[in-house]
């Protein structure tokens, strides 16, 4: 893994409140579990709610085109982004 | 206990309320489209733990949201402040509680809690961000300056709400509102925000924390 705990740390946060995973569930993710088209609760409403709340807690910004399927298929996709957002990649 | 009031608008609207005419009596804006949703178990649950308190709550709906017989496309802003300062009139609400969104609409004469408000543009954003996500998986491009132009003009579908011209234009331009009234983080109530929890959740320690606050606060 490239990515600093840190932003590890933070985006288990982000993912647990907004799928309300609780502490063992966050935990338990890996680089290759699914969110996008594997998790039922993740609808477009649910994902636009997520990004929003990565722009706050990240401050970064996401631009909608950048935003697709490779980018949020798995945790490892979704943690890869944002650290490339960050520069840390 | 659901509870008519008489609404701006053809039909009166609903409202839960814990009433014992007690000394204090706090009106409860909701968060605005799916937080207001994702957030009214935490309300109601609040509404028992204040009562429990000796305060008495009012959550009355938005007009367009919930159980309200009006059109969601006939709202604005605007109508939804008039709604709340007639509700605040109709219960003689001594405190206000604007949850979110609900910060942009609340009766600001009122003193006491504005929860993690949000600006209009957020709101927007996010809204615009759901039909631009949904939109591309069914193969469409859209982007978010022509969208908000549309729905500026004429009017727009988001996440399955039709917003009207003047509810957009509000939006795009809404700030919270509080004046004085004090701001409740949500690292005061613990845990995560259920209002960001894709499916509805409740937390009763959340509630409960929330109903002491403005209990202590109250009747400081």
């Amino acid at each position: 893994m490239i990515q600093t705990t840190e932003t590890d740390t933070l985006l288990r946060a982000v993912l647990s409140d907004v799928l309300g995973l609780g502490p063992a569930r966050a935990a338990a993710l890996t680089a290759d579990s699914g969110l996008f088209g594997a998790l039922p609760e993740l609808d477009s409403m649910a994902v636009a709610g997520l990004l929003t709340e990565i722009e706050d807690r990240f401050d970064v910004v996401i631009d909608d085109d950048e935003v697709d399927g490779d980018m949020l298929g798995t945790y490892g996709d979704l943690l890869a982004f944002i650290a490339r957002k960050l520069g840390q990649a | 206990m659901p509870t008519t009031w008489p609404c701006p608008g053809p039909a009166d609207e609903l409202a839960v309320v814990l009433d014992r005419a007690r000394r204090v009596r706090l009106l409860i804006v909701p968060a605005l489209f799916e937080e207001m949703n994702r957030t009214r178990r935490m309300l109601v649950e609040t509404q028992r733990r204040l009562d429990a308190l000796g305060v008495d709550s009012m959550l009355p709906d938005l007009p367009g949201c919930n159980e309200s017989p009006q059109a969601f496309a006939a709202q604005s802003l605007g109508s939804w402040r008039d709604a709340m300062a007639a509700a605040a009139r109709h219960f003689a609400a001594t405190h206000v509680l604007a949850v979110r969104g609900g910060a942009l609409v609340f009766p600001t004469a009122l003193p006491g809690w504005v929860l993690e408000p949000q600006r209009g543009t957020s709101i927007l954003r996010q809204l615009l961000r759901a039909r631009i996500l949904a939109a591309k998986e069914a193969g469409r491009v859209e982007n978010t300056a022509d969208l908000l132009e549309q729905g500026r003009h004429q009017g727009l579908g988001l996440a399955g709400y039709q917003l009207s011209a003047a509810l957009v234009a509000g939006l795009d331009a809404a700030l919270p509102q509080d004046e004085g009234q004090r701001v409740i983080r949500q690292s005061e109530l613990g845990a995560g925000a259920l209002w960001l929890r894709s499916e509805p959740g409740e937390d009763p320690a959340q509630s409960a924390a929330l109903a002491r606050i403005i209990a202590a606060e109250a009747s400081a």
